[in-house]
């Protein structure tokens, strides 16, 4: 049994972790606020983008023709992941599972016999990739030095995966990132962004658009900004997911630490009363023997 | 009848303006600038650095945008832009950052004509707002 001296330093210790993990939570709390009000501001603009660009490929004629980042290369040999994780750690299992969702598309890949090449975006990904997919990643992008994500950054992000895919190195190109749902749900997402998946084809909008200039130069103009606003819209809910996901960790956390403070004192109690107590029995029956 | 539809114009960050009592945009578009009233017919274009003037019952407002895209449909005008500013809240400095970034862009020798044409366009607007 640990010494009384030895629980003691403990308990303090204990005590002051869960300080550090009470203001951590605290924290990310107003972090979380923040990052959501911008997640959910962002929306606007990324569906409103979708929009036009569905109505656009809708009313192309020339579907041969089409833009590469719209139709694809033709091929599928080459697949682009782009990995996107915090660049901070506890967090819960935010950056562990979009790691876990992007391996199991890895794996999925390779097997089939196929190239994958990595990008990771924020220094958590790369930490954890590195070890096992080490030769695949051709880049790692991480913005610790800036505080919130801006457009600026995403777009920069964007610009670096249409000189690839203008320079042909890839043919698929994939984002990883984790959705925000709620404060203890983020779900990981992989989002084909190019070429673009046209599943929901709605064809509701029989009407027709006049175009200026033409449809393919506008399409040529708006499919890379919208690679960008891809980007940005999963940065967003990132940075939401990860606030989120850190302050229901930290308050687990907290949680934990004030129970294990509780049975810590309970067992530091105990041990001092036997204590007492053996010092009163060694007495008595020193006194008896007299 | 009305004469009335809605304008909304919103950046990657957030919805920047809503307005549900506009009367007449005038926007820079690629080949000129383009005026729309309402029941203008659905249109998809984007846009070049310039001001758009929205003329509305509560006031007119002008903005200086660097890029965008606008879609026109069922009289909701939407914008989508990446860098814009109102002209009001425009004051000198900020005016003069953007004013030097585009001429040095404009400067630069390896870009592309398209890439000089907008920059150029930026100098030019930003000269003009004074």
């Amino acid at each position: 049994m640990a010494s009384l001296d030895d629980l003691k330093k403990r308990i303090a210790s204990v005590k002051s972790t869960q300080k550090i993990t009470k203001a951590m939570k605290m924290v990310a709390a107003a972090k979380l606020r923040r990052a959501q009000e911008s997640a959910e501001r962002g929306r606007p603009y990324s569906e409103k983008m979708n929009n036009i660009i569905l109505n656009l490929s809708n009313g192309i004629s020339d579907k041969e023709n089409a833009p590469k980042l719209l139709s694809g290369t033709g091929k599928n040999k080459v697949h682009l992941c782009v990995v996107m994780t915090s660049d901070r750690g506890l967090c819960g299992g935010f950056n562990s599972n979009i790691i876990k969702k992007a391996k199991s598309y890895f794996s999925k890949i390779l097997n089939e016999g196929k190239q994958l090449k990595i990008i990771t975006v924020g220094s958590k990904g790369n930490d954890q990739l590195k070890r096992v997919y080490g030769d695949k990643i051709i880049e790692n992008i991480s913005f610790k030095e800036s505080k919130n994500a801006n457009y600026f950054d995403a777009d920069k992000v964007g610009r670096i995966i249409i000189e690839k895919f203008e320079a042909g190195e890839f043919d698929i190109c994939t984002i990883f990132y984790n959705q925000f749902k709620n404060v203890i749900t983020q779900l990981p997402q992989a989002q084909q962004i190019i070429p673009l998946n046209n599943e929901e084809d709605h064809n509701n909008s029989d009407q027709s658009y006049e175009f200026e200039p033409d449809e393919d130069e506008i399409l040529n103009n708006l499919l890379p900004k919208n690679i960008s606003t891809q980007i940005f819209k999963a940065m967003l809910e990132n940075s939401a997911s990860e606030q989120g996901s850190r302050m229901s960790a930290m308050d687990n956390a907290t949680r934990n630490a004030g129970e294990m403070v509780d049975k810590l004192t309970i067992e530091y109690n105990r041990s001092r009363q036997a204590a007492i107590t053996k010092e009163l029995i060694e007495i008595i029956s020193g006194a008896e023997s007299l | 009848m009305s004469e009335e539809f809605k304008i909304e114009i919103v950046n990657p960050e957030k919805s920047f303006l809503v307005k549900e009592d506009v009367l007449e945009v005038v926007v820079p578009a690629f080949e000129g600038e383009m005026g729309i009233l309402k029941d203008h017919i659905s249109i998809i274009s984007f846009l070049k650095p310039g001001i758009i003037k929205v003329f509305s019952k509560s006031g007119d407002e002008n903005y200086y945008v660097e890029d965008g895209i606008i879609e026109f449909k069922n009289n909701n005008l939407s914008i989508l832009t990446s860098a814009i500013f109102s002209v009001t809240d425009l004051d000198k400095s900020k005016q003069g950052d953007l004013l030097k970034k585009a001429e040095a862009e404009a400067s630069k020798s390896e870009i592309s004509d398209q890439a000089k044409y907008l920059a150029d366009q930026k100098v030019e607007v930003l000269r003009s707002i004074n």
